[in-house]
């Protein structure tokens, strides 16, 4: 079993849901980025994605465009990245973390290098915004032959011919795009988020995560109910904006908010 | 010697003007990069694309809006003075910069324009670096009663303002870009979130031959027409193909537009001018096709200026339009194939080639398009007196002023 299959098994012996938090690696220093990563396991996150710092987040809102700004003024690197990962894998042997970025870093490094790189780093999977399967066989074929699983997004708009090619192609989870827009907006309907992920599940049993829209407590406990798991992004990354000078209320600020989703989510089951 | 590791998959590396393929690729370049939930549209919009493109109502109304509306075709002609200054090949203008609002864009503006139309699309968006297709865009918006909003760097919402002002006169919103480095390809990626978001009620303009499939294709046909004129008009007047053609290179639609119908015509060179802003042993240019190298931005695979991690580096030119990491991916593959030649102009140069422009022609060319006329008289001067180079004059230099007077150190207000 993976990293990715062993969290999920164990999660649904406990009976809960996945709670996936997102972090930009190195925003906005790497010390606390791998400080943040432990902080929020012990919170009680279940799954990290750690962005790739990118000049042009162009699937991103606001907040995460001025996290990757901020990583990229610590002149963070996908090498940079993955040397977080390793670090933090001294200690956490368990966690899954699955990468979230653009494919232009990776490919500058090279598919086979990058491949061998993140495998050694203890990295899990992908999750590449502007790669979807039709472009993505080629690495996707490379990281599925060395264990590593490439993870596909589903949308609104997607159609379900295409859903059915991404649920097969997927590896880990398959990540729902709640809501046409980017990251950090606001306007969920959990009505149609349940009638798809419902869709979904019935053609995959792969995990179904829902993230986009999903802030706190309340809305992670709501979606906990309809899918398998809740990923929270923007709501972290706006903490680190707002105490970016102060590594140490990062953490706490930080703790605080995953402890009470955590929480949310395991009281709506 | 990285891009080998890539393993890109394989596509034709044939020479031929059919292109791209299935997939969206012109060999290895280009394809469809982008978020999910955009998928349903690109694909929507290249289905739209294709029934319409053959259709003869269509066609017409394309033909009508470019002859009635736009003033084509636009002329080809003989720049006597430059020739005779230069001396060397009869230079040719092809005279983009006569068109309804001053550039080439509205030829894209009004084919897109009207697929937007037919597809029931209320709102379009665009992007926009020098403003010319900012206007373009608000332009045809206005004359086919659609709501338009433009997304602008700030930098280049500073020099160009007399453009922003025309777009709001035009009845467009202006939005201010001021993520990343400000300019064109950043308002291009915030156009990219605009259409995430309002998916379903909104047509996204893109102003070169960019982004992800069908877009190189479809905005390369709708600038078709200023090859075909040229051919059709080099013919009549002078009895033979041009020999060479020169045009500047931001993203790449001018000069895909005069290059395309050539393709196949071996026996005339293509040759793109790429900004070295402030000289390409300075790093500070926008030159992807003469010293980048392959990766994956906004959509397509292309030559790009990046770093070795991957990083989109921070581009130069005095000429907003031109100033740009990427470049279209029909061009990456002409490079590859040396069917087509890249070169490069600086700043400098540039500026020189306005100013005689002016002096010896009565024209004043847009900055862009400067760059083409200072590559274009070192060629002809090359070049035999009975050989014929067409220079793509892309726009006019009305919105440059300021900037220039700026260089001179006199105050317009
Ligand atoms: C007059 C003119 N020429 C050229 C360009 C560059 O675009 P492209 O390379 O797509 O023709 C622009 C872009 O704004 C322009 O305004």
């Amino acid at each position: 079993m993976n990293r990715f299959e062993e969290r999920f098994s164990t999660l649904q012996v406990s009976g809960k849901k996945a709670l996936v938090v997102y972090i930009v690696a190195g925003d906005p220093a790497s010390e606390t980025t791998v400080r943040l990563m432990h902080e929020m396991v012990s919170q009680g996150a279940d799954i990290i994605e750690l962005g790739v710092p990118f000049t042009d987040p162009e699937a991103e809102g606001p907040v995460i465009q001025l996290g990757h700004e901020r990583a990229l003024r610590a002149r963070t690197t996908l090498t940079d990245t993955l040397a977080m990962a390793r670090a933090f894998r001294q200690q956490d042997k368990k966690t899954p973390i699955a990468l979230m970025g653009y494919i232009n870093p990776i490919e500058a490094m090279g598919y086979d290098v990058f491949v061998d790189k993140a495998l050694e780093s203890g990295i899990d999977g992908t999750i590449i915004v502007n790669l979807p399967p039709e472009e993505g066989e080629i690495l996707g074929s490379a990281m599925i032959e060395k264990g590593l699983s490439p993870i596909y997004l589903l949308s609104p708009t997607t159609l379900n011919e295409r859903a059915k090619l991404i649920c097969k192609q997927s590896r880990g989870f398959i990540y729902y795009v709640s809501l046409k827009g980017t990251t950090g907006a606001s306007n969920l309907n959990y009505t149609e988020v349940a009638e798809r992920v419902a869709k979904f599940k019935a053609m995959t049993d792969t995990p179904i995560l829902v993230g986009f829209g999903i802030k706190d407590a309340e809305s992670a406990g709501k979606i906990s109910k309809m899918a398998d798991g809740a990923v929270v992004g923007s709501a972290i990354v706006q903490l680190i904006e707002q105490n970016e000078s102060e590594p140490e209320v990062i953490l706490k600020e930080v703790g605080s908010l995953v402890a009470s989703i955590r929480e949310g989510m395991d009281s709506a089951q | 010697m990285k891009n080998e590791q890539y393993k890109i998959p394989p596509g034709s590396n044939e020479l031929s003007s059919a292109m791209p393929d299935e997939r969206g690729y012109f060999g290895q370049y280009g394809g469809k990069f982008v978020s999910e939930t955009l998928m349903a549209a690109i694909s929507e919009l290249e289905t739209e694309y294709r029934r319409l493109k053959n259709n003869p109502e269509f066609i017409a109304q394309i033909e009508r809006d470019l002859k009635d509306y736009v003033g084509r075709e636009s002329p080809l002609y003989y720049a006597e003075r430059l020739t005779k200054h230069v001396g060397g090949a009869k230079i040719l203008l092809k005279r983009e910069d006569l068109v309804h609002t001053g550039a080439h864009k509205i030829n894209n503006c009004i084919g897109q324009a009207l697929l937007a139309k037919h597809m029931g699309k209320p709102r379009v968006i665009a992007e926009t670096g020098a403003g010319q297709h900012g206007v373009a865009s608000a332009t045809v918006a206005a004359r086919f009663g659609l709501e338009c909003c433009v997304y602008m760097g700030t930098e280049d919402i500073a020099r160009q303002s007399l453009n922003v002002y025309r777009m709001k006169l035009l009845g467009a919103t202006v939005v201010p870009v001021d993520s990343g480095t400000k300019t064109l390809k950043d308002a291009l990626s915030e156009a990219m979130r605009d259409w995430v978001a309002n998916v379903d009620s909104t047509y996204y303009i893109i102003g070169t031959v960019a982004g992800p499939h069908p877009y190189p294709m479809l905005v390369r046909d709708f600038q078709a027409v200023i090859g075909n004129e040229t051919k059709r008009q080099c013919q009549a007047q002078y009895g033979q193909l041009p020999d060479a053609l020169v045009a500047c290179v931001g993203g790449g639609s001018n000069a895909m537009g005069i290059f395309y119908p050539f393709i196949d015509d071996t026996s005339v060179r293509l040759i793109g001018v790429e900004p070295a802003g402030h000289g390409m042993e300075t790093g500070k240019h926008a030159a992807p096709l003469s010293v980048g190298s392959v990766g994956v931005l906004q959509g397509n695979r292309t030559y790009l200026m990046q770093d070795e991690d991957g990083l989109i580096l921070d581009t130069h030119s005095v000429s907003a339009g031109l100033d740009y990491p990427g470049v279209g991916p029909e061009h990456s593959w002409l490079k590859d194939i040396k069917r087509a030649e890249y070169v490069t102009i600086d700043d400098e140069e540039a500026l020189g080639a306005f100013r005689q422009l002016n002096l010896l022609e009565g024209i004043l060319p847009a900055l862009e398009s400067a760059h083409a006329v200072a590559y274009a008289m070192k060629l002809a001067a090359q070049m035999k007196p009975d050989e014929i180079l067409v220079i793509n004059l892309s726009g006019r230099g009305d919105k440059d002023i300021p900037t220039m007077a700026g260089i001179d150190g006199i105050s317009l207000s």
